[in-house]
């Protein structure tokens, strides 16, 4: 598992990419992909590509990103989700707190 | 010199005095015989290097001699000097022609004899060279076709035909085309559809053929088990693009027919376009999009897939680059216009695939090139009609472990840092046909423990997740209690019944833990925008039919019914 984050030029997107299993273990890597970053950017984009799985840890992880982001007026685009991470997103009714591409 | 033994046949008792003479005093052993028979004779008790032959003798003539002597020589050469006294041209020519190799005309001249002999010696050891080399040719010959005898029953076993003899399918491999690293392959799923690959290896010969072995044996083996056809390719271009060699790999195209909804999936990775033919004569031509696999990592691996709906009798066509570029005797490629002709000629559907391979070898005629064509037509069935075909298959194919009970206790030096969910799930895996279920079940099995886990076994409260601080400090006291975990433990307890077209699996997870009150009806899936936890349960009865807590809320019980 690891996370990388990287902005765009112009300083208003974020993206945080997360590569192999996104579950309890990420926790603090997650979030330091966007507590350490400078500026505060308009748009958060999570990279799913990468992601081969997703537990309900993970949910609450995707939330903490949202509320740090502005919560109802927040900006987030989930992409790029496998068919199960999408399933799981799903299930949830995540497509309602998320942009799910 | 190298001495040798010469057989001196000769009618005239002081000639063969005066060569024998001269011969032995060079260093040669001598062999007389006094007429042809007694030469013939001789020549096989004492097979001596080179004969010197009288042309005309009693009972038997030097010319008769000869020709026995060279039935009886067989392939090894045995120079025969013709001894004469003959000048007229004929009679010379005679004795070449009965197969003597040279003539030595009477008076005998010593220096001119052995000069002869040494000539013919050179062209002996010549010969003897060249039968050598012959016997290793063949020797090694031999051996080659062997290997590649042993290597074409290895491959047949490996690359086999699978079900291309179903009713749905016509299929055409040259033989040429398997020694280019063409492969052609169709399997049943075990839900009852059907996988066909079609590979083009780049290359020729061996080295071409052999990637498609770990290609079949993929192919097959997946596909068995029940995996989707993304799963299998990604597998396949995985272990090409591991094995092989790069600027080696391989041109696919895939197909996953489902006969129940009657819908294609096609995968194409650098095969020339194929056809989709329907029942009305419409042509849909489909592209291929991906590159061809061994080619990129699997992170780059691209899994989309052309969907195609279908009715009955609709035809796929997939082919390697051979049929378009065969080749007629003026060089010219038989094209993908005179492909497409057959399409549009409107002929009777049900021989299209006749008409095709008719038309290129015909169109090759006599051209030296051997056809190099590997194609293959698929048809959308109804499914009763493949399912009878299928029934047999799929009562061979629930041969695997289907009832079954075990129980797994977890204690707490494994709890510490053990994942113990790909070792479930790799026993789960092994019921025929659960296989497509593999990451519901993962994600149930993963909730269910970690639940047990850290509510129960180290009751960690997920109220503590309420804020985001909260949510860290959660996990870093899961570290610091798992480290510290002196007692407790995780059971696991897996049943599995089967069922008709699928089965039952029941997955008990019971904790050391102090349990919790819970209400077994209000497990509904929670509405989003709430806490950041509390979703694992709701996550689990969505998946599976049942979820309920039992006892004092240390154990729980989730009954994951499937079907094929």
């Amino acid at each position: 598992m690891s996370i990388w984050a990287s902005t765009s030029n112009d300083g208003r997107a974020l993206t945080i990419n997360i590569e192999g299993r996104f579950d309890f273990s990420a926790h603090q890597d997650f979030r330091e992909s966007y507590e350490k970053t400078d500026g505060e950017p308009d748009e958060y984009r999570v990279d799913m590509k990468e992601t081969t799985y997703l537990d309900s840890s993970a949910l609450g992880m995707l939330l903490l990103l949202r509320d740090h982001a502005g919560g109802e007026g927040s900006n987030i685009k989930i992409v790029n989700c496998n068919p199960d991470v999408k399933r799981i997103l799903t299930i949830s009714n995540f497509e309602q707190l998320f942009a799910i591409d | 010199m190298d001495s040798i033994k010469v057989l001196v046949a000769d009618d005239n008792a002081s000639d063969r005095l005066i060569l024998t003479s001269i011969l032995n005093r060079q260093g040669h052993e001598v062999v007389q015989a006094t007429n042809g028979r007694e030469a013939v004779e001789s020549f096989s008790s004492e097979r001596p290097n080179l004969i010197l032959l009288d042309a005309l003798m009693p009972e038997m003539d030097g010319f008769e001699a000869a020709t026995q002597i060279k039935a009886l020589a067989g392939d090894d050469l045995v120079p025969i000097i013709f001894l004469t006294s003959l000048r007229d041209a004929e009679s010379l020519a005679r004795c070449l022609e009965v197969g003597g190799d040279d003539f030595l005309s009477k008076p005998y001249n010593r220096v001119i004899l052995e000069a002869k002999i040494q000539a013919f010696q050179r062209m002996r050891q010549m010969h003897q060279t060249l039968q050598r080399q012959m016997a290793q040719i063949a020797d090694n010959n031999a051996y080659l076709v062997q290997e590649q005898r042993v290597a074409k029953a290895v491959f047949d076993n490996v690359a086999h035909k699978g079900c291309l003899d179903a009713p749905n399918i016509k299929s055409l491999l040259s033989p040429l085309a398997v020694f280019n690293g063409d492969v052609l392959l169709a399997a049943y799923t075990p839900s009852g559809g059907m996988h066909l690959l079609l590979g083009d290896f780049t290359g020729h010969g061996l080295p071409a053929a052999i990637g498609a072995m770990p290609l079949a044996e993929i192919f097959y083996g997946m596909t068995g088990k029940g995996f989707g056809m993304i799963e299998v390719l990604r597998e396949i271009n995985l272990k090409l693009k591991t094995i092989l060699p790069v600027g080696v790999f391989s041109c696919v195209g895939m197909v996953d027919v489902n006969f129940s909804n009657r819908t294609l999936k096609v995968w194409l990775g650098g095969l020339p376009d194929c056809y989709l033919v329907r029942t009305s004569g419409e042509v849909e031509v489909l592209a291929s999009t991906h590159l061809p696999v061994g080619v990129l990592g699997n992170s780059e691996f691209d899994a989309n897939v052309h969907e195609v709906q279908m009715e009955i009798g609709d035809r796929f066509y997939l082919w390697s680059d051979g049929i378009q570029e065969a080749r007629n005797e003026q060089d010219e490629m038989y094209g993908e216009e005179r492909l497409m002709q057959n399409f549009t000629m409107n002929c009777d559907q049900n021989v299209l695939f006749e008409n095709i391979q008719q038309s290129v070898t015909e169109f090759i005629g006599s051209s030296e090139r051997d056809d190099d064509i590997t194609m293959l037509e698929v048809m959308m069935l109804d499914a009763d009609e493949i399912n009878a075909e299928t029934a047999e298959f799929k009562a061979g194919a629930v041969s695997g472990p289907t009832d079954w009970k075990f129980s797994y206790q977890l204690g707490p030096e494994t709890l510490k840092d053990f994942n113990p969910l790909p070792l479930l799930l790799h026993i789960l895996m092994e019921v025929p046909g659960l296989r497509p279920h593999s990451s519901s079940l993962y994600t149930v099995l993963a909730e269910l423990y970690s639940n047990a886990l850290e509510h129960g076994v180290i009751g960690l409260s997920s109220s503590l997740k309420a804020d985001p601080t909260g949510f860290v400090a959660y996990y870093d006291q899961r570290q610091a209690r798992l480290s510290e975990l002196t007692e407790g433990f995780v059971e696991f307890v897996i049943e599995h019944v089967p069922k008709r077209d699928g089965g039952e699996l029941r997955l008990q997870v019971a904790d050391s833990g102090a349990g919790f009150e819970y209400d077994n009806s209000s497990f509904k899936s929670k509405s989003a925008d709430e806490d950041y936890h509390g979703r694992g349960i709701p996550l689990i009865s969505s998946l599976c039919t049942d979820v309920r807590y039992l006892g004092c809320g240390n154990e729980v019980r989730a009954i994951f019914n499937w079907q094929h």
